[in-house]
């Protein structure tokens, strides 16, 4: 069924042109290849110059199981998830109705038009698309025509939404730069679907695009390939991973790149090592190991893996060994929601470990800043002697992301305070594995393969002495949990600080971490037009820096925003900031799905109208 | 003037006492003192330095040992059955290091029966030692996964269940040195030790070794009399370092299977069953299957394969130890990250 726009009631037409603003959800199969399809059209808006994001949302199936696809544009830049779509390109006939939906009034439904049911709804504008006619008359080889099916609806919804096929072109060659004749193959079917459509269909919605100035500065990329990539330049040496959505692809993005970058450039030897591990049990302890030994070591996992490394992470706490762990987090509790994502690891990730254990955590918001925290944090490991904890999740890591250049490292590699044998011979005292000699709790340490007769000590998880020693002594064991909350309180402005992005004259506090960001931002700029003036501080890292309590003090009310249930943010801001504990509100809530700036909006709308006219 | 007494020092001119340890906290007449014991002989009398070697271990009364032997030597304690990944991870910080690895039955047959098959499977060079008392000393008593079936003890009663074979399970799991000894045989314990280190590779050798507080019952699988009465030594084995004369005096001719190590050491294996050949994985499996049936100790290197390719051959690593590497050659050029952001445009 095709709207006439003469004949329309419901006024569609009259609705005014959309230029690169709206929110478009392809609907197919999963396994049936259409990721080759939604990152085409992906990269060639992006290539447009348009500010584009987009978010696979996928079954933790194999094959069979519906999947979604958005891609959001905006000359804004504002690219969270939205709850509602502009356009739906329908390929599922599970879904069908329940994805048109999701349409807002005035939207548009492309739909593969071998599927029996009918439309629905009267309040969208319709185009079919003959899928199965137009694949038939491409002459695509049989084995090949369900994913071929794909690059239909990349043609058409580029032919009415004007995405010029250079740049499809240009994408398809880009996903396919190995293999040129298989992009020649996927292009002719784009084309040959254009084509029909510039002939049979009418333009009648109001969606466009329009080509804007190259957005020079960014890159399109997904976090948990940033992520590896920052530890390779942060001089990554061994990585212990276990296989685990979402965080698989970061350890295999080592695999990819470390062997063309980190090869001793005159023998081809490596400088790094990758081992896939039996179970994360292995994962860490192998990384504990390799950090204990004087390696820069790293492992990558997501909730379940970290309850499972729990007990090592605590021995590395305690024995003082630097290691970088990534928690690419799922939804949990338990196995949770495999394929979605959230923020409920920051309790178990803060407090890893048995007894009195904290945890480094730092919490990157953007895929550029994920690289930058992969080589910041050995840095600061090997720096505080401690594990440090990079709190990623599935947004951020798996989906694809319009992201700032990656900028080369700032500051020199530091292996913090580590003794060889001309620096043992030096030494005018006794060293000793566990001593604060500079009384900023931060011994200093040797590592095996030290030759020096006084190097060796014994590393344990007991009770130790200054020198390692097995005690049980009440007092030494009171004194070194001492030092190690001394050190670890050391690191509060130490940590990547907390951000702040601010409007003047703003008497309301938003707090949040991590891929929020972008639905915190658009949400900002949306409560401003509504006469509330917001300033964010995005916190960065845990353990918190005394200018997280300064922003709230300075807010009479302060929004702390998370994809949890628990508000574990806020649970953790009342207790560094007890005193500050009735300025904080927590808005929180978790169903597998990207935070959207709707949801922003309307719960601080709610509950400014509770407090805000006092 | 009489001059001082000459210290007896070995080829890299250390005497035995460099290579001791801290006094041990276990019991008066373990087993696991007299494995220590030995292990400081067999480096001593290897000549290997005490800060080319790593010991690690697990959690038990076994695991406590590492600090009882090496004080030389940089060590790890570290979780429940979990030594093997942390040795792993450790190794490939500087692979010229001897790895020593301590464990025991409830170390590695129970919650570290995952790592210490893995550990096998990737053929890391170590010794892997399993201090094999058949019972849980540390918590006073109760049966290990080793633990032979129809064993009483003073709390739990009877044990159900058969036993787990670590040898067996080494064997099955493609290890490439294999052996088995007991506490109360220091000389073999002493011998294979010196063939281990030697091994490129995982050498697993299962000690039996008495718990004098728990599980020494004169009738049971892992006691001294039991041990004494039911070894069944395959052949008797003696190590000669490549720096030393070969003395083949002892041997006769005929009797004599030698086995070369990568490192161009010889071990040297009397054997005194004629027919049996340790590189003959089908012979092992069977000695051990006739041993369970007839409740047999073998004692012995049951199984090596001097030529089985190690972790270290397939990672392809640079000549210098990895934990010496100069931060310059860790980070990439400006270059290759420029090249990277260009394919992302």
């Amino acid at each position: 069924m095709i709207i006439e726009p003469e004949s329309d009631s419901t006024g569609l037409s009259s609705l005014s042109k959309k230029i690169n603003d709206f929110c478009m959800t392809i609907c197919t199969i999963n396994g049936s290849g259409s990721a080759t399809a939604n990152t085409t059209l992906l990269r060639a808006l992006f290539h447009m110059g348009i500010p584009v994001s987009g978010k696979n949302i996928f079954p933790s199936n194999i094959k069979g199981l519906p999947t979604w696809f958005s891609i959001r544009v905006s000359d804004q830049g504002y690219l969270a998830r939205v709850a509602h779509d502009d356009i739906v390109v329908q390929m599922n006939p599970m879904t069908f109705e329940k994805d048109i939906d999701y349409d807002i009034p005035g939207g548009v439904v492309f739909y593969a038009d071998h599927i029996d049911v009918p439309i629905h709804r009267d309040d969208v504008i319709v185009y079919p698309m003959p899928v199965k006619d137009l694949i038939r008359e491409a002459e695509v080889a049989r084995d090949l025509r369900d994913y071929m099916e794909n690059m239909v609806y990349v043609g058409i919804v580029s032919q009415i939404l004007e995405i010029d096929l250079k740049f499809i072109k240009n994408a398809l060659c880009m996903q396919f730069n190995q293999k040129p004749s298989v992009a020649e193959s996927n292009f002719s079917v784009v084309k040959l679907a254009s084509d029909w459509a510039k002939d049979n269909l009418e333009k009648k919605d109001r969606y466009s695009v329009e080509t804007r100035e190259h957005l020079t500065d960014y890159i399109m990329t997904d976090g948990n390939t940033a992520g590896a990539l920052g530890a390779i330049y942060g001089g990554f040496q061994f990585c212990g991973w276990y296989p685990i959505t979402p965080a698989t692809s970061l350890a295999e993005s080592l695999i990819t790149f470390a062997p063309k970058l980190r090869k001793n450039p005159e023998t081809g030897k490596n400088n790094f090592a990758i081992v896939q591990a039996e179970d994360e049990l292995a994962s860490i302890g192998m990384a504990v190991g390799a950090g204990w030994a004087g390696l820069r070591a790293m492992s990558s996992t997501s909730g379940p893996g970290i309850s499972l490394m729990t007990e090592y992470m605590s021995l590395a706490y305690y024995a003082e060994i630097p290691l970088v762990l990534w928690d690419v987090q799922r939804v949990g509790p338990s196995t949770g929601l495999p394929t979605r994502t959230g923020q409920g690891d920051l309790n178990l990730t803060y407090y890893l470990g048995h007894g009195d254990t904290q945890q480094i955590v730092i919490i990157p918001s953007s895929v550029s800043e994920c690289f930058n925290f992969g080589w910041k944090a050995f840095d600061l490991a090997e720096k505080f002697q401690t594990p440090v904890i990079i709190l990623s999740d599935l947004d951020l890591g798996m989906n694809l992301w319009m992201t700032k250049r990656f900028e080369y490292p700032d500051q020199p590699i530091n292996r913090g305070k580590i003794l060889w044998e001309e620096d043992l011979e030096k030494l005018t005292y006794r060293w000793g594995r566990y001593l604060d000699v500079d009384q900023d709790g931060i011994p200093y340490r040797t590592v095996m393969g030290n030759t020096h007769p006084d190097a060796p000590y014994f590393t344990r998880g007991t009770g130790h002495d200054e020198f390692g020693n097995y005690s049980e002594d009440p007092g030494e064991w009171h004194q070194l949990l001492d030092r190690l909350k001394r050190k670890f309180e050391n690191t509060r402005e130490q940590l990547p600080a907390p951000k702040l992005r601010g409007m003047k004259g703003a008497k309301v506090g938003v707090l949040g971490m991590g891929s929020t960001e972008s639905a915190i931002k658009e949400a900002q700029d949306n409560l401003k037009e509504k006469g509330i003036l917001t300033d964010y501080l995005r916190v960065r890292a845990l353990p918190l820096s005394r200018e997280v309590g300064k922003f709230i003090q300075s807010h009479a009310r302060n929004y702390v925003l998370e994809l949890n249930r628990d508000g574990q943010l806020h649970q953790i801001l009342s207790i560094d900031f007890c005193d500050l504990q009735e300025r904080l509100i927590s808005l929180s809530y978790v169903d597998g799905l990207p935070m959207t700036a709707d949801w922003v909006i309307q719960s601080v709308l709610t509950k400014e109208k509770e407090y805000g006219s006092s | 003037m009489v001059p001082p007494k000459q210290k007896k020092v070995n080829a890299v001119g250390l005497s035995r006492s460099d290579y001791r340890g801290e006094r041990s906290t276990l019991c008066p007449g373990c087993g696991h003192n007299t494995i220590s014991a030995q292990i400081i002989r067999a480096c001593y009398e290897m000549s290997i330095p005490p800060s080319k070697i790593v010991k690690f271990s697990g959690i038990g009364c076994s695991s406590k040992s590492p600090a009882y032997f090496l004080s030389g030597s940089f060590g790890f304690n570290g979780l429940h059955g979990r030594m093997p990944s942390l040795a792993l991870g450790a190794a490939l910080a500087d692979t010229s290091m001897k790895v020593i690895g301590v464990s025991g039955d409830g170390d590695t047959a129970s919650i570290g029966l995952g790592q210490f098959k893995h550990l096998i499977r990737r053929n890391l060079p170590m010794v892997y030692i399993v201090e094999n008392n058949g019972v849980y000393g540390l918590t006073k008593g109760q049966f290990s996964a080793t633990a032979e079936k129809g064993l009483e003890l003073k709390h739990q009663g009877k044990n159900p269940f058969l036993p787990i074979d670590i040898a067996k399970e080494a064997l099955i799991g493609n290890a490439s040195f294999v052996a088995r000894s007991f506490a109360g045989d220091p000389h073999q314990v002493r011998e294979l030790l010196k063939a281990a280190l030697s091994h490129q590779g995982t050498s697993v050798l299962d000690i039996i070794s008495p718990c004098v507080s728990f599980n020494n019952r004169e009738d049971t699988l892992h006691s001294y009399q039991w041990g004494r009465q039911h070894e069944a030594p395959l052949h008797d084995i003696s190590y000669i370092p490549t720096r030393a004369a070969i003395i083949l005096d002892e041997f006769k001719e005929g009797t004599v299977k030698e086995v070369t190590f990568h490192d161009g050491a010889v071990v040297v294996l009397k054997k005194l069953e004629k027919d049996y050949d340790p590189t003959d994985k089908w012979q092992a499996m069977k000695i051990l299957e006739d041993a369970e049936r007839h409740q047999w100790l073998v004692t012995g290197l049951i199984y090596i394969d001097p030529h089985h390719p190690t972790l270290y051959d397939y990672l392809e690593l640079v000549e210098k130890p990895l934990n010496r590497i100069p931060v310059e050659d860790l980070r990439p050029s400006p270059e290759a990250l420029e090249s990277i952001n260009q394919s992302m445009v």
